[in-house]
């Protein structure tokens, strides 16, 4: 019994040992991006990696959410004869939740693998060590940029996505389905506001941009120098940024949201 | 130059994403309704407000002319008060009223300020006397019970 | 002062597992030190020390007289820039080219102007022979050309101290060759100091001035090439002469043979 007790307050420890060990990392980087600003060219690389090559999954899944939506919502509202409202349906959903959420659960899955495969390999083939040999900060020279460069884009693909999904809405919503031009639109502009849905959804994917590019440079750089350690890493990558965001998400939701 | 191209690829990234920011903004958004010009507010007091909400819309002849500002409880008179925030360019005159109306059968609750006839204009503070509450479902659901009683019974007679 | 590096009784354990103990090395300037010794003797674990990378448990580390292991993170960078160091692999950056790999510590640590820097690297590059490789990417080219371009990377700055890690494994016989040329002649057109570790005898014998053998974390013998061939020690004798069988045990130690067949023989 006392075994199982000592087993059970080790693993709590072992946790708390864990969750101490993250922060201190998350604190060690967060150090180094001031002094990462002053070379905004590497900055600016990691962007066209990590944004650019994203556009075209975030703008296509975008496309595709947004006529979902439109079809999906046309569906139920038809019943109760407000269809109108269709335009303010698919907009409200995509601003407030699909938007960062989706974009941040694709974005883990493209550029945040990519990422942790990157520096995970970079460790193992003794890169950051030769660089920390040859007297230059790898934190602040390979990390601190890439974690800017997700900040900036994280929020950048999920305005795209929303944007691109409302009008696939329109697309679905109005050409193909036959609701009122005039209604969709007036309805969304009178039910959205800047503030409240448009300004928060960008908020929330900038807090989602820190948690999956966090994740994806922290499970790289603790990789284990093998294959298999790498290949682990980019999977807990995907598992541990996507659980971060949906967790996030409820808890911007209820802080933002309730009235 | 290699970096140069880069640079050119970002700029453009982050182009797309200010419009479709601005497309958001302006399109879905109600930003083009917005002024952030200093309103004045006066304040009404109900025996019920009903659904209405902070933010709800003050609309006169179907137009929005300010936004609920606050709304609370007279502990004395056993009253809601409701402070309306007016935008400065509509001005109401001192006897107008108020009523607590319902857009659409089941939509949202709002404020409908009806002129009055008074040569002076209200300013920020004043008070607005005339006011209707809220229909509650339950009491219009009583009263045409009430009157479809009596009718039986005046049939009766 | 003569030497460049001291370490003075140093002891180092990872965790609870003694790697060395009761360490003393000098390593004079200008000249070409190599530490030797089996697999797991400590020997790379002596050049993280002196790099910087790990701090000893008890003992000292000084670089021109400075103690390295009681600096703080400023103080070992700038002892770094000092240095240059030659992983086993190479540890080129493989987004980058072979050209701008050379390039990268001159222009991380000094403001020199583009051409000036293009004249560095390609005269670095030349001195390894791979100048008209510069446009190549790490994985265009073979396991001992990356070494040399890391060679060259190593020493862009004029380091004063240079720190090679088993730079000949896995060559072929030219390639070996070559690389202890580059390393010897290196050292003295630098003027700098180099440590070598490896267990390649027969090339580090040919470029090094002095030598430390080590085994499970302790100096078994030191002194010149010569010396040491001479030597009587019995582990320097098997490693010298690739006996099989010597203080460096073959058979993992355990249970005898006939202990295992269950002949029921000498225990």
């Amino acid at each position: 019994m006392a075994n199982l007790l000592g087993i059970l307050g080790g693993g709590v420890l072992d946790m708390f040992a864990r969750i101490g060990f993250v922060t201190r990392s998350f604190a060690r980087l967060v150090a180094r991006l001031p002094g990462a600003l002053r070379r905004p060219a590497l900055i600016s690389e990691q962007i066209h990696f990590i944004g650019n090559y994203s556009l075209l999954i975030i703008v296509v899944s975008g496309l595709f959410v947004g006529m979902v939506l439109a079809l999906q919502g046309y569906y139920t509202l038809s019943q109760f004869g407000a269809s109108e409202k269709l335009g303010q349906l698919v907009a409200l959903s995509l601003l407030r939740e699909l938007g960062p959420v989706v974009t941040a659960l694709l974005f883990a899955g493209r550029a945040g693998t990519s990422l942790t495969a990157e520096i995970g390999l970079m460790k193992a083939g003794e890169q950051l060590t030769a660089m920390e040999m040859m007297a230059v900060n790898p934190i602040q020279r390979v990390l601190a940029p890439r974690f800017w460069a997700g900040l900036i884009a994280m929020p950048v693909l999920a305005t795209v996505f929303s944007a691109i999904g409302v009008i696939g809405g329109y697309i679905v919503g109005v050409q193909l389905i036959g609701v009122d031009e005039g209604a969709f639109w007036s309805q969304m502009q009178a039910n959205i506001d800047v503030r409240r849905d448009v300004l928060n959804g960008v908020l929330k994917s900038a807090v989602f941009g820190i948690a999956v590019t966090f994740t994806a440079l922290f499970q790289g750089y603790e990789a284990k120098p093998t294959p298999e350690g790498v290949s682990r890493a980019t999977t807990r990558t995907v598992v541990v940024a996507s659980l971060m965001v949906l967790g996030l998400d409820f808890i911007m939701t209820a802080l933002m949201f309730n009235k | 130059m290699h970096r140069k191209s880069i640079d050119v690829w970002v700029g453009l990234f982050v182009l797309l994403g200010a419009v479709a920011l601005l497309f958001l903004a302006l399109k879905a958004g109600n930003m083009s309704t917005i002024s952030f010009s200093k309103t004045y507010a006066i304040t009404g007091k109900f025996d019920n407000i009903g659904g209405l909400k902070p933010q709800s819309p003050v609309k006169s002849a179907g137009v929005v002319v300010g936004r609920v500002g606050a709304i609370s409880f007279d502990d004395k008179t056993f009253q809601a008060v409701v402070r309306l925030d007016l935008e400065p360019n509509h001005q109401f005159p001192k006897d107008s009223s108020l009523k607590i109306l319902t857009s659409g059968l089941l939509g949202e609750q709002y404020i409908g300020i009806e002129a009055g006839g008074d040569s002076n204009n209200l300013v920020e503070g004043d008070r607005i006397t005339r006011t209707q509450s809220a229909a509650v479902l339950e009491d219009l659901i009583n009263q045409f019970i009430y009157s479809k009683a009596a009718d039986g019974k005046d049939a009766d007679k | 002062m003569s030497n460049l590096v001291e370490i003075r009784d140093l002891h180092f354990s990872y965790g609870d597992r003694p790697i060395l103990s009761n360490l003393r090395m000098d390593f004079p300037r200008g000249k070409l030190i190599a530490v030797m010794g089996g697999s797991g003797c400590g020997k790379t674990t002596v050049l993280r020390l002196i790099g910087g990378q790990l701090r000893p448990q008890q003992g000292t580390v000084s670089i021109n007289g400075e103690i390295i292991n009681r600096l703080d993170t400023e103080g070992v960078y700038r002892l770094r820039r000092k240095m240059g160091m030659l992983f086993q692999f190479g540890a080129l950056f493989t987004d980058l080219t072979v050209f701008e790999n050379v390039a990268f510590p001159l222009r991380e640590h000094t403001e020199l102007p583009e051409e000036l820097i293009r004249d560095l690297v390609l005269m670095r590059l030349n001195a390894v022979g791979l100048r008209n490789a510069q446009a190549l990417k790490p994985n265009e080219i073979s396991g001992g050309m990356a070494r040399r371009v890391a060679l060259a990377r190593a020493v862009a700055l004029d380091p004063e101290l240079i720190m090679y890690d088993e730079p000949f494994a896995g060559l072929d016989p030219i390639s070996m060759g070559v690389t202890a040329n580059l390393i010897r002649n290196l050292n003295d057109a630098l003027g700098s100091t180099s440590i070598l570790v490896s267990h390649d005898v027969q090339e580090t014998f040919t470029i090094a001035d002095y030598v430390y053998f080590m085994a499970s974390g302790k100096i078994v013998a030191e002194g010149t090439p010569e010396d040491l061939r001479r030597s009587t020690d019995p582990y320097v004798v098997q490693f010298i002469n690739n006996q099989p069988d010597g203080p460096v045990p073959f058979h993992y130690p355990g249970k005898s043979l006939a202990e295992d067949l269950g002949l029921g023989g000498p225990k």
